[in-house]
C-alpha cells in the first residue's frame, strides 16, 4: 500500500479500487455526506460529498482515488456549496425538527451543523406528503425524506426484499413501498431488516421508541457529525 | 373492477410479456404496449407482470413512474399532449390547447368527467418545422390550427378511432431545404458494406488490431481494422452535440476485453429531445438504409452481433415503417447471421421505444433505460465502452454519426477528411425554426456562419440564434459571422430563431421550464436546483422580480454546474446565463421591484379566509407596500 | 474624555409563534445587564412599547407568517430596522404552525369551526378584529429581506447572547457545535 493521494494538503494512502471517500474514511478525515454508507454500494446522488479532484468537482464517494490526486474538501467555497445542497433538502421535504424523533440522530440535521446552516434560505416547497402508520412496528414519515436510497440499497442487496424504490422523475421523485396497496404493513418488512436501520433522516422509525434518549445526550449532541468519520 | 376485466388484462399483458421472452430488460417496451391495449397501466396489469416477469412490484411501478408518457392513473381513451417548445408557443400552442379544452369542457392536465379525454402539454416533440404539433396517444398531429383543433374536438366527441382519423392530420413533412453529402446521398442498401469488406489496409494499420468479431477469419481480418482506420481518418466526431471522436470511441470498446458470456453492442441514439431538433427524424424517415448500414458498418468494425435503434417515444409513428427496413434488410442479407456472405457475420437490430424522458438522451440514461430501467446517468467510470448494455462493451452514437460512417465507408475517410474544416470534418445537418420563411432541413460543410444560415432559410430582423437548443448556445447578432463547428459553435443541430418580437427572458423561461420537467430528480442540485431556478423566473415573470432574485439566479446557476451530476444539470442554466449575458434589457424589464418582495401574491393568499368569512374590509386585505414596491 | 457611545435600538416581537424564543432571550439572564449597556428595548413585549421607532438598529423577530397582521407587523420591522433578524424554528421554516401547510385552510376552517366534534351551528368568526389567515403559513424570509438568523426551538440563551455579541463585535455570528441546533 504505497500510493497515495493529497486531501487538502493531507497525503492519504490508499488501495487499489478505492473511491476517495474510502480512503478518507479510512485515514480518519471526514467529507460530508449522505447517500454514502460503508456498507453499500456507493449511490453518488446527494453530492454533499463532492470535492475538487486535480481542479475538478466530483462525487468523493463514487470517484476512484488515483496516485498523486490532489483533492480539496475544506474550502470555503466548497462547503458554501455543499451549505446550499442542504438547504435544497430542507425546502424540498417538511424538515420540522422540533417534533422529529429523529433530531439529535439525524444526519442531515447534524451535516447542516457542521456547514453552519443558519438558515434553509430558499422558498419552501412545503409538499404534501402522506405518513404510512400501518406497520406494527414502525412508522414512515415521507416528509423528511431525502431520496437518498439506502433503505432502497438496503433491502435489495442485504434483505433480499426489494421492500422499497424510488418512482417518479425530476422533483415528483418519491419513495414507494412493495405493495398493491402501498402500505408497509402489506410487504414482509421486518423491523430486523438492514433497511430498518439505515435511514439517515426520520422517515424510517420504529414506534414506541421515540424521544428515549434526552436532549444533550443523543448521537450529535456529544460529538458533531464530523468528529464521527463514519459519519454514524 | 370485474373479474372479466382482470382476466382481460392479464391476457393482454401474458401476451406482450411472451413476445419480449419474459424478460425484465425489455420492462419499458412491454410496459409501452401494455398500455397501448389498456389505454393505462392498471394495477392488475402491474399484479400480472410482477408474476410473469418475476421482478418485485417497486420496480415496475418504479420504472412506470420515471416515463411520462406512462400512466399509472386512467388518462383517458384520448390522451392529447401539447408540443411546448418556444417554437409552439410562438405559434400559439397555448391559445389551440385553451381551445380544445374549452370545446372538450374540461381542465389541461385532467381527465374529462366521462373518462374519455385528457389534455395536457409535453416538451419539444420533434416537429418545430411543421407546429403547432400535439400528440394523441403517442401519434404526432402537426400544423395545427384553430380549424383543425374543433375537428379534432369533434372526432373526439363521436369517439372516433384514431385508424379513422384524416390522414393529413399525421402527415409530417421532410421539409428538406438543402441537401448536401448526406441528405442527397443515393446509396443502395448494401453498398457500404460491401465497400467496407472490400477495404483492404492500403498504408498500414492506423487502428490496433487486437480483437474483433472477425479477427481470424480469413475474408474478414483486414475489413474491421480498415474500417475503423477509415473513420479516424475522415476525423468522424459525433453528432449529438458532445463531438468525441468516433475511430477512438469504436476503437475503445473493439479493444474492451470481453467477460465470459459477454458481447458487443452498438447503439444508436434516436433519443432525439433537444428542443428544436429534428434531422434525426428526416433521417429515420427517408434515410434509415443510411442510417442502419451506419450501425451495420460499426457492429463489423467492433464486432458487435446485436444493436440497438433507442426511438424517442414522440416518434412513435415511425416504429412500424423503420420496422420494416429491418425485415426488408434481413431478407437483403444486410442483417442476420453471415451478412453479405460473411461467414460469423452476424448482427440485427432491435427498436426500443422511449416514452417521454429528455434524459435518456445522454447515454448512460439510455443505456439504464434500454435495461428496463429508470433512465438515471450513471456514475462514470466505467464508461460504456468497457462497461455498457448490460455491463457489456457498448458503443452509443448518434443518428448522424452513424448514416456518416456509411459515407465514409462508401468513400472512404480522406474523401470524408476534405470536407468542412479542420477541426470538424463532413457536413452538419441543422434543424432550422422559429422566425424564418422556410424551417426545414440544412446540411453544410462545417464552418458555415449562422449569417449564412439565416440568409438561406429567409430570416429577417433576427434577435438571436440558440443553436443546439436550450443546452446550447444563444447566438446575438453581433456573433452572427461565428461559424458551426467543434472550434467556434458545436451543435447537435437545433437552430431556433428568434426576431426581434420575441422576449428573449421568456425565452429563456420556457427553456428553464423544460429542464425543471426534465431532471430525473437523481441528484440533489438539478432535482431541486431546476425547480428553484423555475420558480425564480416565474416570480421575475410575474412581476416580483427584484436585484436579489437576480442574484439568487446567478447563485443557483452555479451551483448547478458545479454539484449536478451529468450534463442535463450542467447545462440547464445555459439559457439563462447566455440571456443574461446578451439580452440583459430583457431582464431587466421584468425585474419590477427594487427591494425584495415576496414570490406569491399576499393578498391573495387571503382569498380563501376572505371568502370563508365572508369579510371585504380593508383589514381583509394586504395592500402592495408602499417602499420600494409599485415604485 | 469620549462620550458615551450611542446605544443600539433594538425591537421583537413574536409572529406566529409561541414567546419560547423571548423567553430563552431572558435565559441570558445576568448579562442581561451588560447587553443594556449597549442596547436600548424599542418596541418590545419587554418594554411594552406597540410601534418601531423609525431609527431602530436591530430587529428581532420570532415565529412565522399565519396571518395578515404578522404580515403588517413583519412589514413596520422591516421599514424601522436596520438589521433584521428572525430567531427560532417558526420565523426560521414556519415551524410548528406551518405543519398545517400540507391541508387546505377551507377545509381546516371547516373542520375547526363546522364540522368538529361537539359543534353545532357552528359558524368562521368574521369579527374584522380579527386578522384573516393566510393559506399557508411562511417563514419570514420568504415575505422580506432577512439579514440574520438564530435557528432553535427555541434557541438557547447562550446562542442568542453570541449571536449578539458577534454582531455587537462587528463580526459575521456564528454558533459553533453545542450552540447550534434546530430544536
Amino acid at each position: 500500500m504505497s500510493q497515495t493521494f493529497t486531501l487538502d494538503g493531507k497525503s492519504i494512502p490508499f488501495e487499489d479500487g478505492q473511491t476517495i471517500m474510502q480512503a478518507a474514511t479510512k485515514a480518519g478525515v471526514f467529507i460530508p455526506h449522505l447517500c454514502y454508507h460503508p456498507e453499500f454500494k456507493p449511490h453518488g446522488s446527494c453530492k454533499l460529498c463532492t470535492v475538487k479532484a486535480n481542479g475538478r468537482q466530483t462525487a468523493s464517494c463514487t470517484m476512484r482515488a488515483m496516485a498523486g490526486m490532489v483533492v480539496e474538501s475544506e474550502t470555503e467555497e466548497i462547503n458554501a456549496e455543499r451549505r446550499a445542497l442542504t438547504q435544497m433538502l430542507f425546502v424540498e421535504g417538511n424538515h420540522f425538527c422540533p417534533s422529529c424523533e429523529k433530531s439529535g440522530h439525524c444526519q442531515l440535521q447534524a451535516t447542516a451543523y457542521h456547514l453552519g446552516m443558519m438558515s434553509p434560505h430558499f422558498d419552501h416547497f412545503f409538499p404534501n406528503r402522506a405518513v404510512d402508520a400501518s406497520h406494527p412496528e414502525v412508522l414512515l414519515d415521507f416528509n423528511r425524506c431525502i431520496l437518498c436510497s439506502l433503505c432502497v440499497r438496503a433491502s435489495r442487496d442485504v434483505d433480499g426484499k426489494n421492500v422499497f424504490a424510488l418512482s417518479g422523475r425530476g422533483i415528483k421523485t418519491h419513495l414507494i413501498v412493495n405493495a398493491k396497496s402501498g402500505k408497509l404493513s402489506d410487504t414482509d418488512f421486518s423491523l430486523a431488516d438492514k433497511a430498518a436501520q439505515v435511514c439517515p433522516v426520520g422517515v424510517i422509525l420504529t414506534k414506541r421508541k421515540g424521544f428515549a434518549v434526552p436532549i444533550g445526550e443523543r448521537s450529535y449532541d456529544k460529538q458533531p457529525i464530523g468528529e464521527t468519520v463514519e459519519g454514524r | 373492477m370485474t373479474d372479466m376485466h382482470v382476466e382481460a388484462v392479464a391476457g393482454i399483458v401474458d401476451r406482450v410479456v411472451a413476445r419480449y421472452r419474459r424478460d425484465p430488460t425489455c420492462m419499458v417496451q412491454i410496459l409501452r404496449e401494455v398500455q397501448e391495449a389498456c389505454d393505462w397501466i392498471p394495477p392488475e396489469a402491474i399484479d400480472r407482470m410482477q408474476v410473469t416477469l418475476g421482478v418485485p412490484r417497486t420496480k415496475i411501478e418504479g420504472v412506470a413512474g420515471f416515463y411520462s408518457f406512462f400512466y399509472t392513473q386512467p388518462r383517458g381513451k384520448y390522451r392529447i399532449l401539447f408540443s411546448d417548445n418556444i417554437t409552439d408557443r410562438m405559434q400559439g400552442n397555448l391559445a389551440l390547447m385553451e381551445r380544445l379544452c374549452n370545446n372538450l369542457w374540461i381542465e389541461p392536465g385532467k381527465v374529462s368527467e366521462d373518462g374519455l379525454v385528457s389534455v395536457d402539454k409535453t416538451s419539444c416533440t420533434g416537429m418545430c418545422d411543421q407546429g403547432p404539433a400535439m400528440l394523441v396517444n403517442n401519434r404526432a398531429v402537426t400544423r395545427l390550427t384553430a380549424a383543425r383543433i374543433d375537428e379534432i374536438a369533434e372526432l373526439v366527441r363521436n369517439k372516433t378511432s384514431l385508424a379513422e382519423w384524416p390522414a393529413d392530420y399525421f402527415k409530417v413533412e421532410d421539409n428538406i431545404r438543402k441537401p448536401d453529402i448526406m441528405l442527397s446521398s443515393q446509396m443502395q442498401p448494401g453498398d457500404a458494406l460491401r465497400a467496407a469488406r472490400e477495404r483492404v489496409p492500403s498504408d498500414g494499420l492506423m487502428s490496433s488490431n487486437m480483437r474483433s468479431w472477425r479477427e481470424g477469419l480469413p475474408s474478414g481480418l483486414g475489413g474491421p481494422a480498415a474500417m475503423l482506420d477509415e473513420i479516424k481518418r475522415a476525423n468522424l466526431r459525433g453528432r449529438g452535440g458532445a463531438g468525441f471522436t468516433t475511430g477512438l470511441k469504436w476503437e475503445a470498446c473493439r479493444n474492451a476485453p470481453l467477460k465470459a458470456g459477454h458481447q458487443r453492442f452498438v447503439v444508436c441514439n434516436a433519443d432525439e429531445g433537444e428542443p428544436g431538433t429534428f434531422k434525426d427524424r428526416v433521417l429515420l424517415t427517408s434515410y434509415a438504409d443510411l442510417v442502419f448500414e451506419g450501425m451495420t458498418v460499426a457492429a463489423y468494425v467492433i464486432g458487435a452481433r446485436r444493436g440497438f435503434l433507442y426511438l424517442r417515444g414522440e416518434y412513435r409513428h415511425l416504429l412500424e415503417p423503420l420496422n420494416a427496413v429491418l425485415e426488408r434488410r434481413r431478407k437483403e442479407n444486410l442483417l442476420g447471421p453471415n451478412i453479405i456472405g460473411i461467414p460469423g457475420g452476424d448482427f440485427d437490430i432491435e427498436i426500443h421505444l422511449g416514452a417521454g424522458a429528455y434524459i435518456c438522451g445522454e447515454e448512460s440514461a439510455l443505456i439504464e433505460s434500454l435495461e428496463g430501467k429508470r433512465g438515471t446517468p450513471r456514475n462514470r467510470p466505467p464508461f460504456p465502452v468497457t462497461n455498457g448494455y448490460l455491463d457489456q462493451p457498448t458503443i452509443v452514437n448518434n443518428v448522424e454519426t452513424f448514416a456518416a460512417a456509411s459515407l465514409i465507408a462508401l468513400n472512404g475517410g480522406e474523401w470524408y477528411a476534405a470536407i468542412g474544416t479542420k477541426h470538424s470534418a463532413g457536413t452538419k445537418i441543422l434543424s432550422v425554426s422559429g422566425d424564418c420563411e422556410r424551417p426545414g432541413l440544412y446540411e453544410y460543410p462545417f464552418g458555415v456562419s449562422i449569417r449564412q444560415v439565416l440568409e438561406d432559410c429567409g430570416a429577417s430582423d433576427t434577435q438571436a440564434v440558440q443553436v443546439s437548443g436550450p443546452s446550447g448556445f444563444c447566438v446575438a447578432p453581433d456573433e452572427f459571422d461565428r461559424t458551426i463547428g467543434f472550434e467556434d459553435i458545436p451543435t447537435a443541430g437545433a437552430f431556433t430563431i428568434f426576431n426581434n418580437t420575441r422576449d428573449m427572458f421568456e425565452v429563456a423561461r420556457n427553456y428553464v421550464h423544460f429542464f425543471q420537467h426534465e431532471s430525473c430528480g437523481f441528484c440533489t442540485p438539478c432535482r431541486v436546483g431546476t425547480s428553484l431556478l423555475k420558480n425564480l423566473m416565474d416570480k421575475l415573470h410575474n412581476g416580483c422580480g427584484s436585484p436579489y432574485d437576480f442574484a439568487e439566479i446567478e447563485k443557483l446557476n452555479q451551483l448547478l454546474q458545479s454539484m449536478s451530476h451529468c450534463g442535463l444539470g450542467h447545462t440547464a442554466c445555459n439559457p439563462v446565463l447566455d440571456t443574461i449575458a446578451k439580452f440583459r434589457p430583457a431582464y431587466e424589464k421584468h425585474m419590477v421591484q427594487q427591494d425584495f418582495a415576496p414570490a406569491f401574491d399576499l393578498d391573495r393568499a387571503l382569498a380563501a379566509a376572505r371568502q370563508m368569512t365572508g369579510r371585504d374590509d380593508a383589514a381583509a386585505h394586504i395592500i402592495k407596500e408602499e417602499f420600494g414596491e409599485d415604485a | 474624555m469620549t462620550a458615551p457611545k450611542k446605544k443600539l435600538k433594538v425591537a421583537t416581537t413574536s409572529l406566529a409563534g409561541c414567546f419560547g424564543c423571548h423567553m430563552s432571550f431572558l435565559d441570558i439572564d445576568e448579562r442581561l445587564f451588560t447587553l443594556l449597556e449597549h442596547i436600548e428595548f424599542d418596541r418590545s413585549p419587554l418594554t411594552d412599547i406597540k410601534t418601531c421607532s423609525p431609527d431602530c438598529d436591530i430587529g428581532i423577530i420570532e415565529g412565522g407568517l399565519c396571518n395578515a397582521e404578522n404580515v403588517h407587523v413583519l412589514r413596520e420591522f422591516r421599514k424601522n430596522c436596520k438589521i433584521l433578524i428572525a430567531i427560532g424554528a417558526c420565523a426560521i421554516n414556519g415551524g410548528l404552525p406551518a405543519q398545517r401547510n400540507h391541508l387546505q385552510l377551507t377545509a381546516i376552517l371547516e373542520e375547526v369551526y363546522h364540522s368538529g366534534p361537539g359543534l353545532a351551528n357552528g359558524m368562521i368568526p368574521n369579527d374584522p378584529e380579527l386578522p384573516l389567515p393566510l393559506n399557508k403559513v411562511h417563514p419570514i424570509h420568504e415575505v422580506v429581506k432577512v439579514d440574520f438568523f438564530i435557528p432553535g426551538c427555541p434557541p438557547s440563551g447562550d446562542a442568542i447572547w453570541k449571536v449578539l455579541t458577534d454582531l455587537l463585535a462587528g463580526r459575521e455570528p456564528e454558533l459553533g457545535h453545542g450552540l447550534m441546533h434546530y430544536d
